[in-house]
């Protein structure tokens, strides 16, 4: 039998991984929203209408889900983890509560006119209500991130009588990591959009669907994409720069690193093993760890040796930062291919169709992946420094807690499939039913040129 | 610069506003979900679209109210939801399947559709079931006795009813046709519940509670605090008239079944905040002993101060926006 911490650890990374899916995709396609309703007001071309309605009707599923889920999260701290907010929550309380004034009342109070309002409200006000919905969206990813970024690493505060107190707002809200989480989460969501959109639509393309709309969808999210991994490269290896210096034990569990040294080898693949504190099948490029960790091939790092019976398990975030950094590959190859290929013959092959098909959810994967190796690469701490994970459990009998893991853990599956089969219905039925107008076959459209028409 | 004592009476304040509102506007759109019919007419979709625009920003009143007690109240936060650790589960449950059938059944394919009514139909009503049950436990101050569950399942249909009766009211103001006669009927039948459940919890809560008795029935308090329930009976009184003679000929008066309904809530409330106030968790912990640091409160004060006024605002705009008869709802 489980004991509750176990089970509140558990509930709380499967309530927080499901919940990061929806925020994650909501906060970059709101932007995109706007994107095409700005155009659209620009333009008068009915293809960014089109490309707005079939988007705007994911985002609000989305965005109910993202809001639904989120609610569940806001309960967990006083039902699962009540030493928490009693340690920290002078400081967790106001950001959460920032949060809540300036993101969530945003979104949710202009969310009405942005699904609902565009025939009760003048074009300029629609438009500045997507703009503010997407506002709101990033403000909450500042918020949030800025409390898990001061969990990592936490300034600006004094403890009395074992209770964190605040002592300087800036230096908490704006902590050393906290820059390099927001933007890596931010561009993290920008490509999770990005490859979402281009798969599904790559997806209404190999249907046969002719139309305008998921063409010039398809070249945007492509665009973004193409930019946004080298983007999102550059700023993870800032990130864990700055992970080496607050929180080294962290990087050497990521790159596998048990005895402190120089010329350390940038594996590509090894397993890890706790017992023998060693790596079995190694393979890996001589000197590169060092390389990038230090800017210098011969630059030391601190081993796991160094930080005994204080440093997170090894497995899971050596292999979690490799899925994560496999994606980014994965998708730079994708991104630059695919755009690369519409530009020379403004067309893509079935495969990469096909490929970006596949590459739909490849967001999720990295995102989930890397809050893996963030989170559990801070064990045992659930605030470093000042407390640790099994101080913070509730000491509810493990069966309860058991029951409502099993009660999420059964809903999440279903809203899952629910999720999935609807967006794939959504688009094949977007092919039969959403109409051609009339000027958009007659004209060709002059200033959109779209990367597949064939004309 | 403010008090700590001082700090803590206002975010009580401040959080009793949060659940007030959340009951007042959550209410109705529980309530409407709890009407739904389960044929496939179109009142189903009309139903639905007088809730769609809002219902969001109303559940967003929910996470400031627990985002305030554990702000500001963090060991009665963890009290309270320890001791109601199953039952938030549910009300958790249910509010996201209702949240999502509310989405899904517009998108699905349409074979689907029926089913996802049931969901939102059935989650509106664990929702404000849950919700009742955990207001009674909270009244009858967490004791695990037969009485106090007793109390709560009361409680539990209390509440319903309660959503049941100002939602009724809603689609009386928002809907016409045999849709807002088929609301007038559903007012009236769930009234009678709503009567029932507040002559109850008003009998048993100072019954269980010596505390509360003693405030209630103490001279000068009594003064002021008898004239609550009477005013509740004759505001019932009063809209079991106005009920009769609706709908009226170019639907005069058809928002008054709702102002009723909202000023129920509204003394309801006062009357149980007033009995437990100063209490957090009634007969346990008061709000000045659990109340969080002064410099974290007064850091989020001047943050609510400035946002608050702003958030009241854009919420009347939206509600501006879609003032009058529901129409049919399109996403774009
Ligand atoms: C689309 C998503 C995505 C992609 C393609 C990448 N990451 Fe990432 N990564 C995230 C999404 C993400 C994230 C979800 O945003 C995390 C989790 C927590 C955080 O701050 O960002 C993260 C965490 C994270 C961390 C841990 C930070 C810490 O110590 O807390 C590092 C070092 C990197 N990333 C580095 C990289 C590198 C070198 C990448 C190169 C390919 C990369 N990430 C691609
Ligand atoms: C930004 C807000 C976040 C806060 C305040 C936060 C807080 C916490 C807390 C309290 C724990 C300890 C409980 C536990 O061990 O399970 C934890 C662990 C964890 N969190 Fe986060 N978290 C945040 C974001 C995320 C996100 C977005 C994800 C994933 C998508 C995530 C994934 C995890 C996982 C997997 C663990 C379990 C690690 C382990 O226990 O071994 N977290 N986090
Ligand atoms: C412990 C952590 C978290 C808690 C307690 C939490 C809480 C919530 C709540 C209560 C909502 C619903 C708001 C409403 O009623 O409108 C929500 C939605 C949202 N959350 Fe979270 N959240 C957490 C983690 C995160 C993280 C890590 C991110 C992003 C980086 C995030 C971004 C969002 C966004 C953008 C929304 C709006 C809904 C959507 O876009 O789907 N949240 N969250």
């Amino acid at each position: 039998m489980l004991e509750t911490l176990m089970l509140s650890r558990i509930q709380f990374a499967a309530n927080i991984s499901f919940h990061i899916l929806f925020p994650t995709i909501t906060i970059a396609l709101s932007w995109f929203l706007f994107y095409f309703k700005f155009r659209f007001d620009q333009t008068a071309e009915p293809v960014w209408m089109r490309a707005y309605r079939f988007w705007v009707k994911i985002f609000a599923l989305t965005f109910a889900i993202g809001v639904v889920t989120g609610i569940t999260m806001s309960f967990q701290f006083g039902t699962n983890w009540p030493k928490f907010m009693e340690t920290v929550g002078n400081i967790a309380g106001p950001l959460l509560g920032y949060e809540v004034l300036t993101a969530f009342f945003l979104e949710a109070g202009f969310l009405g006119i942005m699904l609902f309002g565009i025939n009760r409200v003048s074009a300029r006000v629609h438009t500045l209500a997507t703009f503010i919905v997407a506002i709101g969206t990033t403000l909450s990813a500042f918020w949030i991130l800025a409390l898990n970024s001061w969990m990592h690493t936490p300034q600006g505060y004094e403890m009395r009588d074992g209770v964190a107190f605040p002592v300087d707002w800036l230096a908490i809200i704006f902590n050393p990591s906290f820059p390099y989480r927001l933007m890596h989460m931010v561009v993290a969501s920008g490509l999770t959009a990005a490859f979402l959109i281009a798969g599904i639509s790559a997806y209404r393309l190999l249907k046969g669907d002719d139309k305008q709309a998921p063409k010039l969808t398809l070249k945007i999210a492509l665009t973004v994409a193409a930019f946004l991994t080298p983007v999102q490269i550059l700023i993870g290896d800032f990130h864990a720069l700055n992970t080496l210096e607050h929180q080294p034990q962290k990087i050497a569990a990521m790159e596998g690193i048990w005895h402190t040294e120089k010329r350390a080898p940038l594996l590509l693949f090894a397993i890890p093993d706790e017992e023998s504190r060693s790596n079995h099948f190694e393979l890996g490029i001589p000197a590169m760890a060092s390389f990038i960790l230090t800017h210098d091939f011969n630059g030391e790092i601190k081993g796991l040796n160094e930080f005994k019976g204080n440093h997170p398990p090894v497995a899971p975030v050596f292999y979690a930062f490799r899925v994560m950094v496999g994606t980014g590959m994965l998708m730079l190859f994708f991104s630059w291919t695919a755009r690369l290929q519409l530009w020379r013959k403004q067309a893509l092959s079935p495969w990469l169709l096909k490929g970006l098909v596949a590459m739909s959810f490849s967001g999720w994967l990295a995102t989930l992946a890397g809050w893996y190796v963030t989170e559990i690469g801070r064990q045992p701490w659930l605030v470093t420094g000042i407390l640790t994970i099994k101080d913070a459990v509730t000491d509810i009998a493990p069966e309860n807690v058991g029951f409502t893991l099993v009660l999420y853990l059964i809903l999440y599956v279903v809203l899952m499939t629910a999720y999935l089969h609807t967006l794939f219905t959504m688009a094949g039925r977007a092919i039969e039913i959403e109409e051609i107008s009339d000027d958009e076959k007659i004209r060709p459209l002059a200033n959109i040129t779209s990367p597949l028409t064939r004309s | 610069m403010f008090e700590a004592d001082t700090l803590a009476v206002i975010f009580v304040g401040l959080m009793g506003l949060s659940i007030l509102l959340y009951a007042i506007l959550d209410g109705y759109d529980l309530g409407v979900g709890i009407l739904l019919p389960l044929d496939q007419g179109n009142e189903c979709d009309t139903m639905i679209a007088s809730i769609g625009p809002f219902w969001d920003a109303n559940e967003t009143w929910l996470v400031l109210a627990i985002g305030l007690l554990l702000i500001a109240f963090p060991s009665a936060h963890s009290f309270i939801f320890k001791e109601l650790y199953l039952p938030t589960a549910i009300l958790l449950v249910s509010l996201v399947l209702r949240g999502v059938a509310f989405d899904f059944r517009a998108k699905a394919a349409f074979s689907h559709k029926p089913t996802w009514n049931k969901v939102f139909k059935v989650g509106s009503l664990l929702a404000a079931l849950s919700q009742g049950y955990m207001l009674g436990m909270y009244v009858m101050g967490f004791e695990n006795t037969l009485m106090a569950y007793a109390f709560s399942l009361l409680s539990a249909f209390g509440v319903a009813a309660a959503y049941t009766y100002i939602g009724a009211a809603w689609l009386i103001m928002k809907t016409e046709g045999a849709l807002q006669k088929q609301a007038v009927q559903w007012a009236k039948k769930s009234g009678w519940i709503c009567l029932i459940g507040m002559i109850a919890v008003s009998i048993v809560n100072p019954l269980i509670n010596t505390e509360v008795y003693l405030k209630w029935f103490s001279w000068p308090n009594m003064l002021y605090i008898l004239p609550l329930p009477i005013v509740c009976f004759a505001l019932f009184a009063v809209s079991n008239q106005q009920l009769k003679y609706l709908p009226q000929k170019d639907d005069k008066n058809c928002w008054l079944p709702f102002v009723t309904a909202v000023m129920l809530f509204v003394l309801c409330f006062f009357a149980l905040a007033f009995s437990f106030f100063p209490y957090i968790v009634p007969g346990k912990i008061t709000i000045w002993q659990s109340a969080a640091a002064p410099e974290s409160l007064s850091f989020i004060l001047w943050g609510a101060i400035v946002v608050v006024p702003v958030i009241i605002s854009y919420t009347a705009f939206s509600y501006r926006v879609f003032w009058g008869k529901v129409q049919e709802l399109r996403y774009y």
